[in-house]
């Protein structure tokens, strides 16, 4: 080993020590004492150290979780349709309709910028909104539409989808917005060179390139939005329980670590599960730009 | 050979997992010279370069520069100093920062007064003088070559290593840069190891040009050595072009080498002192340059027929295409034909007869083993 | 200038409802922050200034944000450090490994915040740390150093690699090379990710939740508050965060684009 190599391993130590200590103690070690708490048994009011599947059987055969699980799936799936739905035009008008560079630049940084301004504040005008005194029931009273305060809008699957939405609509933007620049402005123009109309042309060539946004931001949405408990608390109702909600009374009033530490690695594995397959279907679908 | 050399590698070998990017090497550099080692990518030129930069350590081997056993040494404790391949010039500085930087660092701590006479210096030798404050963002692709050669000079290395420096320019500015490099050889008077895949732009710079290919150094010698008496056919078809056409021996005097082409042709070929003589009945490749094949009426010795493929007008001369007679029908070689002499010969049209003829002085003689 | 075809026209009507979905609600939130009346509903009621001087004048609301202040700051110092280190560490060097830790420390860029908040609460528990904003800082140092290291490797790997080399060439040893012509090159990324870090912190939720003690942040008193009612006072601190927020992320994403 010459000298130089023994110095650069040395420099790699310092570096590396430091993030590596970390990542093990904060995070490596925090999930396996998790996933191991997932195996213990409750015996009020204490937790105790065992190896027995009963925390999983119970997700998976009680209906009362059961139920949850399955909700939360179907609003994550909803909450990344609808995000993908309103996030896919306002990448392409971005990158394809507007012209001007400053002015594509400043829209895509307002679509980005409430991304991270203040998530609980986010979610909670939406309680101001659709409350049953809130700005669209109050609205619709002093036009005279309706006499009562509809009910509708607040406390139910749908508000949460709604707020869930505003919430993840710029996760969705980003990673399209990023790919959708990559396309080469000749593609499009070489298809309808060919003949081709432009919704065959965005259906064979646009569509297809940008595959890898979709999944990155799908992803993102899906993920996050599945774990989301502060939307359900603000303005879901009783049948708006999410699975955050339940791990969250685990470790509150209902006093169950292990069984809450059993659904939290569960969302940990599903999390997972879905970046390995979004990074498969990432690699696969990418296509070379040259 | 050379006496003192300045960089002398010996032994040296580098490979990265499987691959054999430079096999053992042995090489020297003499003080002033400017040397280029040219090759197809992949072939260890860069590689032997960055060993000398210390961008790289060898597995094997040792390199000195200036006496001095520099094989384990990092780069910033070397005497030499590169122009970079597209320049790699510090974005965050003015060209003025980029060229004191050498200066500025701790191991080289030269007093600001004299950094700043030096940058001037540095500046001047390379007509940037009114340059000094600009950012290098908005220098042309010209400018940007001579600030990093200004950067390069201005710590006044030993030698001065040189990756692909003008393959990022084009064609025009190419040429001029070349006339730059060889005046700031000439008045620096320090050694320059310049890395190129451009044939011409070696012959035209070098004293001495290393060919390599697949991480081996086939052949040194200076550019009309090379181009003269190239040691094998990949020489003499990657300097210049060459047509290889299969020949037997067929015995040899004194002063020729007596060939057989397949159609029963007999070529003489002069012989050099020191070739090698081939038994008789041997394989051999007789290489011929393109321009070397003439139209012109010499008598009848050393003709060889054929008939024309193809015709590409080039401006000054013609580029024909020609299919060899009796056996060669698969194999065309090429010949560079003056237009003057052409036109007068006739018309050069695909699917015409032609002779053409070869002095006994242009014919290569190569091993068949040797392969391309 | 070339018309826009009807589909193109719809695209633009799309966007500009998607861009006033995102924007809508913020007005709201402000425009009720500064209405007369104790509901949030229409017909306005005139302008106050009374919910500003309402959050001024509640002390627990004001102890909360300076907690939320300190956490943040503390929470962005460590993230930055251990971030910058690690994105280095992965960027110049190859280790078995590698992919593998590059992983795990981007991890919570995607899991929902209360994974990682219940998988260190439950390893506090193990090894006796209180629940308390020390235990909150960790937390979201560790949630939120896949925001520096994303950010800074990004800007390292567009880094071209030559100029290093010259650096070295030119006689600088790796530290001076670091300071000299890494740090410059990657200044802005630092700076825009630790603005980021400290706005996500400031405003964090699900991690803070299952960490904090007795002592609480701004968005957990928020939080609580909100559980038993709306108050407008909380329109007008939140106005007060979402403007701030709103400056703080403005500078960070100039600050993390790419200069071409």
């Amino acid at each position: 080993m010459s000298v130089q190599r023994r110095q650069r391993f040395g420099a790699f130590a310092a570096l590396f020590s430091v993030p590596f200590l970390w990542a093990l103690v904060f995070m490596i070690v925090p999930y396996l004492v998790m996933i191991s708490v997932s195996f213990w048994t409750r015996q009020f009011p204490l937790f105790v150290p065992d190896f027995q599947f009963g925390n999983f059987v119970q997700i998976f055969s009680d209906p009362q979780y059961t139920t949850v699980i399955l909700r939360t799936l179907k609003i994550a799936a909803l909450v990344t349709l609808g995000a993908l739905a309103l996030g896919y035009p306002l990448a392409y008008f971005l990158v394809f309709t507007v012209r001007s560079e400053g002015l594509r630049n400043l829209l895509y940084m307002s679509v980005i910028v409430p991304l991270w301004v203040s998530y609980l504040l986010r979610a909670y005008t939406w309680k101001i909104i659709l409350g049953t005194d809130g700005a669209v029931n109050s609205l619709l009273r002093m036009v005279g539409l309706i006499d009562e305060p509809l009910t509708v809008f607040l406390y139910n699957q749908t508000s949460m989808v709604i707020t869930l939405v505003y919430i993840f609509v710029p996760f969705m933007v980003m990673p399209l917005f990023a790919v959708l620049s990559n396309i080469p402005k000749a593609l499009i123009e070489a298809s309808e060179d060919l003949g081709v109309g432009p919704f065959m042309t965005f259906w064979k060539v646009v569509f297809p390139l940008s595959l890898g946004g979709v999944v990155a931001g799908a992803t993102m949405t899906f993920c996050l939005s599945f774990g989301d408990f502060v939307a359900p608390v603000l303005v879901g109702g009783p049948d708006g329980t999410m699975v955050a909600n339940l791990l969250q009374s685990q470790f509150g009033a209902a006093l169950n670590w292990p069984l809450g530490s059993a659904l939290a690695t569960l969302v940990l594995v599903l999390v997972l599960a879905v970046l390995q397959v979004s990074s498969r279907m990432d690699r696969a679908g990418r296509v070379g730009l040259g | 050979m050379i006496s003192r050399p300045i960089v002398a590698l010996s032994g040296v070998a580098k490979s990265y997992s499987s691959f054999i990017a430079l096999d053992t090497t042995d090489l020297s550099l003499g003080e002033g010279e400017f040397v280029t080692l040219l090759g197809p990518s992949g072939c260890g030129k860069t590689t032997t370069l960055r060993l000398i930069g210390g961008f790289e350590l060898a597995d094997r081997g040792r390199i000195e520069i200036a006496g001095e056993d520099v094989t384990a040494k990092p780069p910033y404790r070397r005497p030499v100093n590169t122009v970079f391949q597209e320049y790699a010039l510090f974005p965050h500085m003015t060209v003025a920062e980029n060229i004191g930087y050498g200066l500025s660092v701790k191991a080289n701590n030269v007093p600001a007064a004299e950094r700043r006479r030096r940058v001037t210096e540095a500046l001047a030798m390379v007509g940037l003088e009114e340059m000094g404050m600009r950012r290098t963002a908005e220098l042309s692709g010209g400018q940007r070559q001579r600030v990093a050669m200004a950067r390069a000079i201005v710590r006044r290395p030993r030698v001065l290593l040189l990756d692909e420096p003008l393959s990022a320019l084009d064609v025009k500015l190419r040429e001029g840069m070349q006339m730059e490099l060889k005046r700031l050889h000439r008045e620096l008077g320090i050694t320059f190891l310049m890395v190129t895949h451009d044939q011409q732009e070696a012959l035209a710079l070098s004293d001495r040009i290393v060919v390599m290919n697949r991480g081996r150094i086939v052949q040194i010698g200076s550019p009309a050595e090379l181009y003269d008496a190239p040691t094998t056919p990949y020489v003499a078809d990657f300097i210049g072009t060459s047509n290889l056409v299969p020949v037997r021996s067929v015995g040899s005097d004194g002063q020729f080498d007596h060939l057989l082409m397949a159609d029963g042709t007999r070529l003489r070929r002069r012989r050099r002192p020191g070739d090698r003589v081939f038994p008789n009945g041997q394989s051999v490749l007789a290489g011929i340059r393109p321009e070397r094949l003439l139209t012109s009426d010499g008598g009848e010795v050393n003709r060889l027929a054929g008939r024309i493929v193809e015709a590409l007008f080039q401006g000054d001369r013609v580029r024909i295409e020609i299919a060899l007679a009796g056996g060669y029908e698969r194999r065309s070689i090429f010949a560079n034909v003056t237009r003057t002499a052409s036109t007068a010969s006739g018309a050069i049209e695909p699917g015409t007869e032609i002779s053409l003829q070869v002095d006994p002085f242009d014919i290569m003689l190569f091993a068949a083993e040797d392969g391309q | 200038m070339h018309a826009l075809r009807w589909w193109q026209k719809g695209m633009v009507g799309v966007s500009v409802a998607v861009l006033a979905f995102l924007y809508l609600p913020i007005v709201i939130l402000v425009v009720f922050s500064f209405n007369d009346s104790s509901v949030t509903s229409f017909p306005l009621a005139g302008f106050t200034l009374r919910w500003y001087q309402a959050f001024l004048s509640n002390a627990a609301m004001l102890k909360a944000l300076a907690n939320s202040l300190t956490v943040a700051l503390f929470a962005t110092a460590v993230s930055v450090i251990v971030g910058v280190t690690a994105a280095l560490a992965l960027d110049h060097f190859d280790f078995p490994g590698k992919r593998l830790f590059q992983n795990v420390i981007l991890l919570p860029l995607s899991l929902p915040g209360i994974v990682t908040g219940i998988a260190m609460l439950n390893f506090y528990k193990q090894i006796g740390i209180p629940q308390s904003l020390g235990a909150v800082v960790i937390g979201h140092a560790t949630a939120l150093l896949g925001v520096v290291v994303s950010q800074v490797m990004a800007r390292l790997a567009k880094l071209d690699r030559r100029v290093l080399e010259a650096s070295a060439d030119l006689g600088a040893a790796p530290l001076e090379t670091f300071f000299k012509v890494v740090l410059p090159a990657i200044r802005t990324s630092i700076l825009g990710s630790a603005l980021l870090c400290f706005t996500l912190s400031f405003d964090e939720i699900p991690v803070t939740y299952f960490l904090t003690g007795r002592e609480v942040t701004l968005p957990i008193y928020i939080y609580s508050t909100l559980r038993r009612g709306i108050t407008p006072e909380i329109n007008a601190i939140g106005s007060v965060i979402v403007a701030v927020s709103f400056v703080l992320i403005v500078l960070s994403v100039t600050l993390l684009r790419d200069r071409k």
